[in-house]
C-alpha cells in the first residue's frame, strides 16, 4: 500500500530534529542528530504505511531515542507533536494507524527509559557500595596498622580523657609498670605523681588537658607495682574534635631507667673525687658561687693543706698515702659535715670547708680548730699509727672585698701559706692588708728575671774607711733597683724576693761580676786605688753549685786581685751553713778571697766556733753599734759597749779585723776608734754613691780631716 | 549516600539517572534559583565535544581530564574515539563513588583509565596519571578542566593550578577549560550561593571575565579566544550562529603551550 502526502523520511527527520534538538543532553552535533534521526523516521513511516500494523518497528524507535539519551520527558512529547504535525494531515495515515504508532513509540520509549533508569541506579548503587566497602577496607587496614603499632611497640602508649582518666594502655607500658590494663584504668594519671616530678611539670600537664599547649615532654620517674622505681622520657599530645576541642591525651612512655642511672653516675663522678669520695673542686665552686650568687656576706671558707704530706708519700709509699688522705678526708666530712658544712678535696692534700652561714670570723676560727683537731688525731694504717698536722688559712667573704669565687679562693690559699710560714700546725685569718702586700711582692718578683735583663739593677759603693786614719780601703758594693718610673728599691725591698725565686744566683753573679769590672776600672784608672771589693753573698749561692767556679771566672775575666775581694755573708747564714757550704767558703778562702760575717751580733754565735771558720773579717751589726755607742750615761750602753769592746778583743785575738756598720755620729767614730775597732763605714763618711763619685771620695774625703789621735 | 555529590548533581542536570534522592533534592533546589542550568550544563558538554575534536585535529592522542565525574553520554573517550580509536584518555576525580562507576563502566576499553586524585594536588595527579594512566609527559597531551575550577577557592590558586599542570607539559600541549562567571546573568549567579550553604557538594566560585582570561597565564590562547559556551567553535549548519545572550554565565577557551 502505497499512502500519498506522507512526507519523504529527510523531511521528517529535519523537522523532527528541529523539535527535539537541545530537550536532552545527547552528545550529537546537529548534523549527526538528523542522521541518527533519519533511520528512524524511515522506520516509522513504513509502519505507517503498511497494511499490517507491526508494533516492534516504532517501539523501536521509542527505545533508539532512549539509547541516544534523549531521555528527558520533553523528547517524548515533542517527538509525538511533531509527528502529529507531519503525519496527521495525511489521507492515508489518518485515524487508527498514526495512533498505533505513536502509541507504540512511547510504550517503547518507556520501556527503554525504564531500563535504563533502572539500569543506571543499579550501577551507581554497586558503585556507591563498592567505593563504600573500598573506604571500609582502607579504614580497617589502617586501624588495623594502628593497631598493631600500638600492641606491639615498645615503646609504652597510653590513652587518656582530659580528666585524667586512663582509657587504653598497650602491652609495653603494661610491663614498664607492671599494671594490668584493668589497674591502669582504675588510677588516674595524678596517681602517678613521683617526689622526683620536676617542679612545674604537672602543672603544664594541666594545661596540656585544658587545650592550651598541645604537647609536653620530660622526664620523670614512676614507681613500679612492685614498688621498684624507674625513669621514662614521656610525651603527651593533645588529640582536639573537630571543633578543635581537647579531648584525648596520647601518652608515650620510654623507658630511660638505664641511661638515668649512667646519667647521674656520669654527674656524681664528674663532681666527686674518686679517690675519697668527697666532693671535689667543680662542685665546691659550683656551691660556693651559688652561694656567692644568692648574695650572701655570710659565706666563709677554711682552706686546709697538711703539713708535710710529700714526706709520707715519701717514705712510707703512696699507698699509705692515699690511705691517709682517705681517712683523713672521712673525719673532716663527718666532724664537719654533721653541721652542714660542704667539705670537697681540691686535690693532693688539700681540702676545703664550706661555711654557708658563717657567724663571723670567731665561728669560722672554731671550725678550723675542729678541723685541726681532727686532722691530728692518729691515723692508723697497716697497725703503724702515723700523725700528721694541717695548716688552714680562714677567709670571710666580705673581708676578702671581692666578689668573685676565685679571688675568694686565692685569698684563702694564700691565707694557709701564712699559717704554714707561721710554724704550721695551725690556722691563720686573712689579713686583708698583709693580702696587698703578698701580692705586690708577688708582682714584683715576677717582674724580676725581665729587669735583670733589661739592666734595672745598679751597683752603689759605700766606702769603708780605716779609722785610725780615716782613708778610704775599700768599698762594699751595694746593689739597688732601678725601677723604670724612676723609683729606686733598696736591697731589702727585693733581695728575699729573689732568694725565694732563686734569682738571687744569677742576680749575685751579676753583681760581684759588676763589682770587680768597676774596681779593676779604677786601679787602672789610678794605681793608688787598690780598694778592698766587698761583696754581699745570700746563703742559697753558697749552695749553689759553682760558685767556686764562677768566683775564679769572673776574677780571670776581669783581672780583678782575689785578695781585693771579700765575700760577706750574714751571721744567720753562716749558722745555718752545711759542712758542703762551709767547704765551698774554705775553697775561696784558700784562693785568696777574704770571708766577712756581716751584721755580726745579730745572731748567738759560739764565739769559739768562729776558730774554725775561713773567715777574716766580723761586721758590727748596725743596732749594736748604735745602742752601745751614742750615749755614755745609759747602764745599758754601757753593758753593750763592753760587748762591742770584748767582741773587738776577741776578733783580734783570732787575727779577724772588725767593721763597725752605720757609724752617723762623730762621738760613734771616737768610742769605736778607742775601742780598736779596724775600719768602719756609715752615713758619717758616705752613704753608697753612685761608682764615678768613688775617686772624688777616695782622695778628698769631705769627712775629715780631724785626724783626732786615739786616747 | 545522605550527602549530595557534584559528580551525581550533574549527571542529573544532564538527565541521568546515576544519582540519589539528596543530589536531586539538591539539583532541583539549584534549579530553582536558575531553571536554565540544565541547558547550560549541556552547552559545556558540547563545548567539551568540539574541544576533544578540535585538539584531536591538532595532533594531540592524550587527554587528562580533571574532575570527570560521572561518564554519562559523549565521554572523552568516546568523543576522541570517533576519530582517533588509539587515544588515550585519564579520567581524574575525588569523588569515590565517580571514580568506581567510572572504571565499572570502562572496564575493557583500551587505553582508557580512571584514577582516584585530587586535583588541587598536581604533583600526586600526575604522578598517578603516568603510573597508573600511562601518561607520556614527554609528548603533548591536553588537559580538561572543564567546569570544575569554580569548584577550587581563589586561597588554592586556580591559576597557579593550571600553570602547575602545564609547566610538567612539553610544547604542544593544550588546556581546554570553561568557567561560571560572576559578571553575567544575575540568577545564574545565585547557583553561587545555593552551592556556599551547608550540605551542599561544595562551595563554588564564579569568577569575573578578566579573572577567567588570566587562568591561562601566559599560554597562548587559540581562536576564538575566552568567548561564552556555544560561541566556541560551533559546528557548521544552524548552530553555526547561535544565539547568546551577551550575559551568558560561562565562558571557555582553550590554551597552547608554545
Amino acid at each position: 500500500m502505497v499512502l500519498t502526502g506522507l512526507p519523504n523520511p529527510d523531511q521528517l527527520a529535519v523537522a523532527w530534529a528541529r523539535a527535539v534538538a537541545r530537550t536532552s543532553h545527547t552528545s550529537m552535533s546537529r548534523r549527526a542528530l538528523r542522521a541518527h534521526l533519519l533511520v528512524l523516521a524511515g522506520t516509522l513511516l513504513d509502519a505507517v504505511a503498511a497494511e499490517k500494523f507491526d508494533p516492534t518497528g516504532p517501539a523501536g524507535v521509542g527505545a533508539a531515542l532512549v539509547a541516544a539519551h534523549f531521555t528527558e520527558v520533553a523528547a517524548l512529547q515533542r517527538t509525538v507533536t511533531a509527528l502529529g504535525q507531519q503525519l496527521g494531515n495525511c489521507p492515508g495515515a489518518g485515524g487508527g494507524r498514526l495512533m498505533d504508532v505513536v502509541g507504540a513509540l512511547a510504550a517503547g520509549f518507556a520501556q527503554a527509559l525504564r531500563d535504563r533508569t533502572l539500569a543506571e541506579q543499579e550501577r551507581i548503587s554497586a558503585s556507591a557500595f563498592a567505593a563504600r566497602i573500598a573506604a571500609e577496607q582502607a579504614r580497617w587496614n589502617s586501624e588495623a596498622r594502628f593497631e598493631a603499632v600500638f600492641a606491639d611497640s615498645v615503646i609504652g602508649i597510653g590513652v587518656g580523657d582530659i580528666d585524667g582518666t586512663i582509657l587504653e594502655v598497650n602491652r609495653a607500658l603494661c610491663e614498664m609498670l607492671g599494671f594490668t590494663a584493668e589497674e591502669f584504668r582504675a588510677h588516674p594519671i595524678w596517681e602517678f605523681i613521683h617526689p622526683d616530678d620536676t617542679p612545674g611539670v604537672w602543672e603544664q600537664v594541666k594545661s596540656l588537658l585544658s587545650g592550651a599547649i598541645d604537647n609536653v615532654r620530660f622526664d620523670k620517674a614512676y614507681y613500679r607495682k612492685d614498688g621498684a622505681e624507674i625513669w621514662t622520657h614521656l610525651v603527651l599530645s593533645l588529640v582536639r574534635d573537630q571543633q578543635g576541642r581537647p579531648r584525648f591525651v596520647v601518652a608515650m612512655v620510654e623507658n630511660i631507667t638505664e641511661r638515668h642511672h649512667l646519667q647521674t653516675q656520669l654527674t656524681h663522678q664528674a663532681m666527686h673525687d674518686p679517690l675519697t669520695g668527697l666532693p671535689n673542686r667543680t662542685l665546691f665552686f659550683d656551691r660556693l658561687d651559688a652561694a656567692l650568687d644568692a648574695g650572701s656576706d655570710a659565706v666563709g671558707v677554711c682552706y686546709l693543706d697538711l703539713d708535710d704530706f710529700k714526706a709520707v708519700n715519701d717514705t712510707l709509699g703512696h699507698d699509705t698515702g692515699d690511705a691517709l688522705l682517705r681517712a683523713v678526708a672521712q673525719r673532716l666530712s663527718a666532724e664537719l659535715g654533721r653541721d652542714g658544712h660542704l667539705v670537697a678535696r681540691m686535690g693532693g692534700d688539700e681540702f676545703v670547708v664550706l661555711v654557708e652561714h658563717s657567724t663571723g670570723v670567731e665561728h669560722l676560727e672554731r671550725v678550723a680548730q675542729t678541723a685541726l683537731d681532727t686532722v691530728r688525731r692518729p691515723v692508723v694504717i697497716d697497725g703503724h699509727p702515723i700523725v700528721v698536722s694541717a695548716s688552714v688559712g680562714i677567709v670571710q667573704h666580705h673581708d676578702a672585698g671581692s666578689a668573685s669565687s676565685a679571688a675568694l679562693m686565692q685569698a684563702a690559699d694564700t691565707t694557709m701559706y701564712w699559717a704554714k710560714a707561721d710554724g704550721r700546725d695551725r690556722y691563720a685569718v686573712f689579713d686583708a692588708e698583709r693580702h696587698r702586700s703578698d701580692v705586690s711582692r708577688f708582682a714584683l718578683s715576677a717582674r724580676m728575671p725581665d729587669a735583670l735583663a733589661r739592666g734595672e739593677f745598679v751597683v752603689q759603693y759605700q766606702p769603708l774607711v780605716r779609722l785610725t786614719d780615716q782613708q778610704t780601703t775599700g768599698v762594699e758594693a751595694l746593689v739597688r733597683w732601678q725601677l723604670p718610673n724612676g723609683e729606686q728599691l733598696p736591697p731589702s725591698r727585693f733581695i728575699p724576693l729573689a732568694e725565694d725565686t732563686g734569682l738571687i744566683v744569677p742576680l749575685g753573679r751579676a753583681v760581684l761580676a759588676d763589682a770587680c769590672r768597676q774596681g779593676a776600672h779604677w786601679l787602672a784608672a789610678d794605681p793608688t786605688m787598690r780598694l778592698l771589693m766587698s761583696v754581699n753573698l745570700a746563703a742559697r749561692q753558697v749552695r749553689e753549685r759553682g760558685l767556686v767556679a764562677d768566683v775564679v771566672q769572673i776574677l780571670a775575666d776581669t783581672g780583678w786581685p782575689a785578695e781585693l775581694l771579700q765575700l760577706e755573708l750574714t751571721e744567720s747564714e753562716f749558722m745555718g751553713t752545711t759542712e758542703d757550704s762551709l767547704a765551698v767558703l774554705r775553697d775561696l778562702s784558700d784562693i785568696g778571697v777574704r770571708i766577712a760575717i756581716d751584721d755580726f751580733g745579730t745572731g748567738y754565735s759560739n764565739l769559739a766556733y768562729l776558730r774554725r771558720l775561713p773567715v777574716h773579717t766580723l761586721k758590727l751589726a748596725g743596732p749594736f753599734i748604735t745602742r752601745g755607742t751614742t750615749s755614755d750615761t745609759d747602764e745599758t750602753d754601757d753593758v753593750d759597749l763592753e760587748i762591742v769592746a770584748t767582741v773587738v778583743r776577741l776578733a783580734h785575738i783570732l787575727g779577724l779585723s772588725v767593721t763597725a756598720e752605720s757609724i752617723e755620729t762623730p762621738a760613734q767614730l771616737t768610742r769605736l776608734r778607742r775601742l780598736g775597732c779596724d775600719t768602719g763605714q756609715g752615713w758619717l763618711f758616705a752613704p753608697a754613691v753612685h761608682p764615678k763619685a768613688i775617686p772624688g771620695l777616695v782622695h778628698a774625703p769631705p769627712w775629715s780631716m780631724d785626724p783626732s789621735p786615739p786616747h | 549516600m545522605t550527602r549530595p555529590s557534584v559528580a551525581r548533581v550533574y549527571d542529573y542536570y544532564l538527565g541521568g539517572s546515576h544519582n540519589f534522592a539528596s543530589d536531586r533534592a539538591f539539583a532541583r533546589e539549584v534549579l530553582r534559583v536558575y531553571p536554565e542550568l540544565t541547558a547550560i550544563s549541556r552547552d559545556n558538554r558540547d563545548f567539551m565535544r568540539r574541544a576533544v575534536l578540535y585538539l584531536c585535529s591538532q595532533g594531540v592522542d592524550q587527554f587528562l581530564d580533571l574532575g570527570s565525574g560521572i561518564p554519562t553520554a559523549g565521554n572523552v573517550h568516546e568523543v576522541a574515539h570517533t576519530v582517533n580509536p588509539r587515544a588515550r584518555v585519564v579520567y581524574v576525580d575525588h569523588d569515590p563513588v565517580a571514580v568506581t562507576h567510572s572504571r565499572a563502566l570502562l572496564s575493557g576499553t583500551g587505553g582508557v583509565v580512571a584514577i582516584s586524585g585530587d586535583l588541587r594536588e598536581p604533583r600526586l595527579v600526575l604522578r598517578d596519571a603516568m603510573l597508573l594512566g600511562d601518561l607520556d609527559l614527554t609528548r603533548p597531551v591536553a588537559v580538561l578542566l572543564v567546569s570544575v575550577l569554580h569548584f577550587v577557592g581563589d586561597q588554592r590558586g586556580p591559576a597557579e593550578l593550571v600553570a602547575a599542570y602545564m609547566n610538567a607539559t612539553v610544547p604542544g600541549s593544550y588546556v581546554a577549560l570553561s568557567h561560571a562567571r560572576s559578571d553575567g546573568k544575575r540568577d545564574a549567579a545565585a547557583t553561587e550561593e545555593v552551592y556556599n550553604r551547608s550540605r551542599s557538594p561544595s562551595p563554588m566560585q564564579f569568577r569575573s571575565t578578566g579573572e577567567i582570561q588570566a587562568l591561562f597565564g601566559d599560554l597562548t590562547v587559540v581562536d576564538p579566544g575566552v568567548v561564552h559556551l556555544p560561541r566556541w567553535r560551533p559546528e557548521l549548519g544552524e548552530d553555526a550562529d547561535p544565539e547568546v545572550g551577551e550575559d551568558y554565565p560561562a565562558l571557555a577557551g582553550v590554551g597552547r603551550r608554545d
